[in-house]
C-alpha cells in the first residue's frame, strides 16, 4: 500500500515538472518577455539592464529551476496587463470558480446518479427512454450553447433569473462568497446548471452502462438464486459494485468541471479564474496564462491521486495484497 | 414416494432477430428426495437452461412457453414474483459454475452468508452469524472465525466454491441443482468438491440435479443421468444401466468417447459431425443426420421418450414407428 | 429434384456475393431496422450536402461586401411581422441573411470537424501502432505523453496550442492561418484514444505465431501492420472516431465562440453564435438561436450515429 501511494506521488510530480517545463517555454520563449513588459520610451540599454536584472541571460536550466522554485511559493510573476501580481489576480477569482464548480457537480451527482439507477433497473418504461433521449440531447449540446438557450428561455422570455455576474457577494476571510445571500443564489443557479448538465449526462449513462453490466454478473444470479430481495440484490449489491468504477470517474471529472467552468464562466461573465485566463489569452498575457496552467495541473493531479487513493480504500481487493489459501 | 421435482413437457423459448429459438423442448423428469439426477450432454444441449428454468431465472425476453415445474407436487413455474423468491434460497438451491464470479468482491463472505440467512429465516443477525459458522465448519473451511471476515479474492478457488456451497445450502434447501460446480476447479479439487457436495446433500435430504459435460462425475456421483441433445432429453435411467449398456446411438457414441485408463485400448469413437445450432435443428429426431443407425422414421417423426428396461429413451430403434404420414 | 440442384460442389460454388453479404450483414440489418438512426443518418446528410453546395444554395453570399445593404439589418425571420421573405431566417446587425450564413458557417464547422479527426485519427493510429510494435523506450515515451495529455481536457489543449499560436504569429494573422491552426490543435488535443486502442490491438497481434513468422521471413514491419494489425482496429477506430468527430465539432465552436477561433470574417456556426449573444436581450433572437439549432442538430446526429455503430459493432450484443 504504502509503495503504491509512493508511486502516484512520483508519477504526480512527474505530471507537474512536465507541465512546468511547458509553462516555463511559454513564459521564456514565446514573444520577449521585456518587450511585453516595458513601455515603448524604454531605451535599448534600460531594456538589456532589466534583461540582465531578472536573469534572462543565465543558463537555461537554472532559468527553469528558478521558474519551478518561484511556482512553488506562488509567485508567478506580474500580468502583462494589470501589471499587478498574478497570484492576487487568481486568488481574488479562486472562489467564485470554485463555487460554481462544487454546485455544479453537486447537482450532476444528485441528479445524474438517481437516473443513470432508474433507467438500468427500468429498461423498458418510458420514463427510462425520456430520460435516455433528454442525455442524448445533453451530451450532444456544447457548454455555451447550454447557457445561451438557458439565457434566452429564462432571463430573455420569461424574465426570471439574472443573466450576468455573481449577485451580492459576502467575504469571509480571504473568501467571497455569494452562498449567504439571496440574489448570490439566483446568480449561481443558470450557470451552475450550464456547467453541470454536460457532466450529469455523462455520470447518468455511466451508471446506467456500470449498473447494466453488473446486474448480468454471476454474483448477482448467485444473488437472486439465493433468494434475496430485489431491495437487497439491486441496491445492496448492485449500486454499491456500480458505484465504486462511478466515483473515480466522477471524482476525475470533477477536474474537467473546473477546466469548463472557463466556458460558462464566459457566457454568464461569472468573475472567475476561467475568465481570467480566457482574457489573457486574447491578450497574450503569458504570466497569466503559465500561471493558470500550472494551477489547474495541481488541481487536476491532485484530483487524480486523491480518487486513486479512494479506489484503494473502497475496494478491498486493492487494499488487502495477500491471498490465503 | 412423491418426487421433490417433477418436470412435465418443459419447453423454454427465446425470441431472437431471427425467429425463435427453442432452447429446451418438450423436457420431462423427475427427481425423487436425496437422490442426484445427473443432466448431461454437450455445450448448447440446454442442460444449463433446464437448471435456470426449474429455479425461475429465466431472463426476458426469453420464457417458458409451456410445460409444468413441480416442487413437491406444488406448481411452481406459474408463480408470482415474490412467492417464487422466497422459494429461490429456501427450498431451491443453485450453485454456479466458476466460484470467483459468483461471490460478490466487495462483501465479506460472513456478511453474504449472514444476508441469506435473515433473509430467510427469523434469525437474528447474532444467531444467523453463529450458524454461518457451523456451515463454514461443515464444509470444511479451516479457522472459521477468522475466514468469516475475509472477503473473496482471499479464498483459493477450491475454498471458494466450499463458501458457494454453504451459502447455497445455508437454509436447507429440498432441491439442489449445481450447474457445472467443479468446470472451473484443478482436477484434484473436483473430487473433493464433489464429494463434499454428495454428502452434504445426504445429510441434509437434500435431492440435487447435478449438471455437467463431465460423464467421470456423474458416473462416480449420480444415481440416474439424463443424457441431453439439442434441447431435448435421449435417454434417461440408472447411472449403471446407461453407462453400461447405453441404448440411444447418442448416448452410445458418447460413452464411446470416453477414454477408459482400464482395459481396452480401441480407438475412442468420435461422433461426426456437431450438435446443430439451435436456430437450425433437423426435423424429425435432431440426431438423425449424425446417427449410424437412422432409418426410414427419424428424418420426420420425432420420436418421445419411451419406457425401455430400467430406463426410458427417446428412440425409433426401440418403439413400433407411426405408418401415418404426420410429421412433426 | 434435379440431382444438380443438391450436388455439393454446386452449393459450395454458388457462394453468396460480395454485396449480397454485405447487405444481409447485422450491421446493415440493425440500421434498417432503427428508425432513429436513419433519420439521424438523413439530417446529417442534409447538412452536410447544404453546407457543400453552400455557394449555390444560399440567398446571398454574406461575406461579399458590395451585396450587403445596412438598411436591411435587424430583420425577423419571414413568417415574423416585419420580416421579409428573401431573408428566410432573417439578418443579422450586418444586414447579412442569417439563412445563408448558416449555411457558409456549416461549411466552416464540417471542414474542421472533420478534418481534425482525420489528423486526430492518423496522428493517434500511427503513434499507437509504433508504440505497440516497437516497445521498450519508445512505447514508455509515447505512452507517458499519452497519459500526461489525458489528464487535461481537450480544450485546454487546443486553448494553450491557439494562444500559443496568437503569441508567436501576432494578431495579423491570416485566415488561412487561423483554419489550419484549429485543425492541428483540435486534432493534438485527441489523438490518445486512438493511440492507445490501436497500440492494444498492436500489442495482441504482435505476439500472434503468424506476425514471428512474417518477421523471421523478413517482411517489413510496416507491411505487416498494415495489412494485419489495422484491420483488427477498424472497428473499434471507427467508434471512436464518431464520438470524436461530434467532440471536435463541439471543441470548434466553443473556441469560436470564446473568441479564439474563427473571426467573424470568416464564421462558424459558433463564431454565430457569439455574435448572436449580444442581441438576444434587444429581442432578436434569430441571429443566436437558428446557427444554435443547426449546430445541436449537426452533433445530436453524429452522435446518433456514433451510439447505433457502436452497438452495431459491439461483439457482446450480437
Amino acid at each position: 500500500m504504502l509503495a503504491f501511494i509512493i508511486r502516484r506521488l512520483l508519477q504526480a510530480i512527474v505530471v507537474m515538472l512536465t507541465v512546468a517545463l511547458i509553462a516555463f517555454t511559454l513564459f521564456r520563449f514565446v514573444g520577449d518577455p521585456i518587450n511585453m513588459m516595458v513601455g515603448i520610451e524604454t531605451t535599448a540599454e534600460e531594456r538589456a539592464q532589466l534583461r540582465q536584472q531578472l536573469g534572462l541571460n543565465d543558463p537555461i536550466a537554472i532559468q527553469f529551476t528558478r521558474f519551478v522554485v518561484s511556482s512553488a511559493r506562488l509567485n508567478f510573476g506580474n500580468s502583462y496587463q494589470f501589471k499587478t501580481p498574478v497570484i492576487d489576480l487568481i486568488a481574488d477569482r479562486f472562489p467564485a470558480t470554485m463555487e460554481l464548480a462544487l454546485a455544479s457537480a453537486l447537482f450532476s451527482l444528485l441528479i445524474g446518479i438517481p437516473m443513470g439507477v432508474y433507467t438500468a433497473l427500468h429498461r423498458r418504461s418510458w420514463l427510462s427512454n425520456i430520460f435516455l433521449a433528454a442525455s442524448l440531447i445533453g451530451i450532444s449540446l456544447p457548454t455555451f450553447l447550454i447557457g445561451i438557450l438557458l439565457i434566452f428561455l429564462f432571463p430573455v422570455t420569461l424574465g426570471i433569473l439574472p443573466s450576468f455576474g455573481r449577485g451580492d457577494v459576502v467575504r469571509l476571510g480571504f473568501w467571497t462568497t455569494g452562498l449567504l445571500t439571496a440574489s448570490g443564489l439566483k446568480a449561481l443557479i443558470l450557470p451552475a446548471v450550464t456547467l453541470g448538465l454536460f457532466q450529469m449526462t455523462l455520470i447518468m449513462r455511466l451508471v446506467r452502462g456500470e449498473m447494466m453490466e453488473v446486474l448480468r454478473t454471476d454474483y448477482i444470479k448467485f444473488a437472486r438464486a439465493r433468494g434475496l430481495t430485489d431491495r437487497a440484490v439491486n441496491f445492496g449489491h448492485a449500486l454499491k459494485n456500480t458505484l465504486v468504477p462511478v466515483m473515480t470517474i466522477a471524482g476525475l471529472q470533477l477536474g474537467s468541471i473546473i477546466a469548463f467552468a472557463l466556458i460558462t464562466e464566459s457566457v454568464f461573465q461569472w468573475p472567475g479564474m476561467g475568465l481570467l485566463f480566457l482574457k489573457a489569452v486574447q491578450n497574450v498575457d503569458i504570466p497569466i496564462m503559465s500561471a493558470y496552467l500550472l494551477l489547474v495541473a495541481f488541481i487536476f493531479v491532485t484530483i487524480n491521486l486523491i480518487v486513486d487513493l479512494l479506489y484503494a480504500v473502497v475496494d478491498p481487493r486493492i487494499r488487502i495484497d495477500a491471498k490465503v489459501a | 414416494m412423491t418426487s421433490v421435482l417433477s418436470v412435465r413437457n418443459l419447453t423454454v423459448e427465446f425470441p431472437t432477430r431471427r425467429g425463435i429459438l427453442t432452447a429446451i423442448d418438450d423436457v420431462s423428469f423427475d427427481i425423487g428426495p436425496g437422490e442426484v439426477l445427473g443432466v448431461v450432454g454437450e455445450s448448447g444441449a440446454g442442460k444449463s437452461i433446464t437448471g435456470t428454468a426449474v429455479i425461475g431465472l429465466i431472463e426476458p425476453p426469453g420464457r417458458i412457453a409451456g410445460g409444468e415445474v413441480l416442487l413437491r407436487g406444488q406448481r411452481i413455474d406459474n408463480l408470482p414474483p415474490e412467492q417464487m423468491r422466497r422459494i429461490r434460497g429456501k427450498r431451491i438451491g443453485m450453485v454456479f459454475q466458476d466460484p470467483l464470479t459468483s461471490l460478490n468482491p466487495l462483501y465479506r463472505i460472513g456478511d453474504q452468508l449472514v444476508e441469506t440467512i435473515t433473509t430467510h429465516t427469523n434469525l437474528s443477525n447474532a444467531q444467523a452469524r453463529t450458524k454461518a459458522l457451523s456451515l463454514l465448519a461443515e464444509v470444511g473451511i479451516p479457522a472459521p472465525e477468522m475466514r468469516i471476515e475475509a472477503y473473496p479474492h482471499q479464498f483459493s478457488g477450491g475454498m471458494r466454491q466450499r463458501v458457494v456451497l454453504a451459502l447455497a445450502l445455508a437454509v436447507e434447501p429440498e432441491l439442489v441443482i449445481a450447474d457445472e460446480p467443479t468446470t472451473a476447479l484443478d482436477v484434484s479439487v473436483q473430487a473433493q468438491i464433489i464429494a463434499l457436495l454428495k454428502r452434504l446433500c445426504a445429510q441434509h435430504g437434500a435431492a440435487v440435479m447435478l449438471i455437467t459435460h463431465d460423464m467421470g462425475v456423474i458416473a462416480e456421483t449420480a444415481d440416474r443421468v439424463a443424457v441431453m441433445y439439442a434441447g431435448r432429453i435421449a435417454e434417461i435411467g440408472p447411472v449403471r444401466d446407461v453407462i453400461k449398456a447405453p441404448l440411444h446411438p447418442y448416448t452410445k457414441g458418447l460413452m464411446g468417447s470416453i477414454p477408459s485408463l482400464t482395459g481396452e485400448s480401441d480407438r475412442l469413437v468420435q461422433i461426426p459431425g456437431s450438435m446443430p445450432r439451435l436456430t437450425a435443428i433437423p426435423s424429425g429426431c435432431p440426431f438423425h443426420p449424425r446417427c449410424p443407425r437412422a432409418f426410414v422414421p427419424c428424418p420426420t417423426f420425432r420420436p418421445e421418450l419411451q419406457p425401455e428396461a430400467h430406463s426410458q429413451v427417446a428412440c425409433w430403434l426401440y418403439h413400433p414407428f407411426p405408418v401415418t404420414a404426420e410429421a412433426s | 429434384m434435379s440431382a444438380q440442384a443438391n450436388d455439393p460442389v454446386e452449393v459450395m460454388l454458388r457462394k453468396p456475393s460480395r454485396l449480397s453479404v454485405i447487405m444481409h450483414s447485422d450491421l446493415v440489418y440493425s440500421f434498417l431496422h432503427s428508425r432513429i438512426t436513419i433519420v439521424a443518418a438523413l439530417v446529417t446528410l442534409v447538412i452536410v450536402l447544404a453546407a457543400a453546395f453552400a455557394p449555390w444554395i444560399a440567398t446571398q453570399d454574406p461575406y461579399d461586401l458590395r451585396v450587403l445593404d445596412i438598411l436591411n439589418s435587424h430583420n425577423p425571420p419571414a413568417w415574423l411581422k416585419g420580416g421579409d421573405p428573401q431573408f428566410l431566417l432573417g439578418t443579422d446587425d450586418q444586414g447579412r441573411d442569417v439563412f445563408s450564413t448558416i449555411l457558409y458557417g456549416s461549411r466552416q464547422s464540417i471542414a474542421i470537424g472533420v478534418m481534425a479527426t482525420l489528423f486526430a485519427g492518423i496522428l493517434g493510429i500511427s503513434l499507437g501502432l509504433i508504440a505497440g510494435y516497437s516497445g521498450g523506450t519508445v512505447d514508455a515515451i509515447i505512452m507517458r505523453a499519452a497519459d500526461i495529455q489525458s489528464t487535461f481536457p481537450a480544450i485546454l489543449i487546443a486553448m494553450l496550442i491557439d494562444g500559443t499560436s496568437r503569441a508567436l504569429f501576432g494578431e495579423q494573422r491570416n485566415e488561412q492561418i487561423v483554419f489550419w491552426v484549429m485543425v492541428l490543435s483540435i486534432g493534438l488535443s485527441f489523438w490518445v484514444q486512438y493511440a492507445r486502442t490501436v497500440r492494444g490491438s498492436t500489442l495482441v497481434e504482435k505476439n500472434k505465431d503468424y506476425v514471428l513468422a512474417a518477421r523471421l521471413i523478413g517482411i517489413r514491419p510496416g507491411k505487416i501492420l498494415f495489412r494485419h494489425v489495422l484491420p483488427n482496429v477498424v472497428g473499434p477506430v471507427l467508434v471512436i472516431a464518431t464520438i470524436n468527430l461530434a467532440l471536435a465539432i463541439i471543441t470548434e465552436a466553443t473556441l469560436s465562440f470564446l473568441g479564439l477561433g474563427l473571426p467573424s470574417t470568416q464564421p462558424s456556426l459558433g463564431t454565430l453564435i457569439q455574435i448572436g449573444q449580444k442581441y438576444l436581450f434587444a429581442g432578436e433572437w434569430w441571429i443566436a438561436i437558428f446557427p444554435g439549432i443547426t449546430l445541436a442538430a449537426l452533433v445530436l446526429a453524429v452522435n446518433l450515429l456514433g451510439d447505433w455503430l457502436r452497438d452495431a459493432l459491439n461483439p457482446k450484443l450480437r
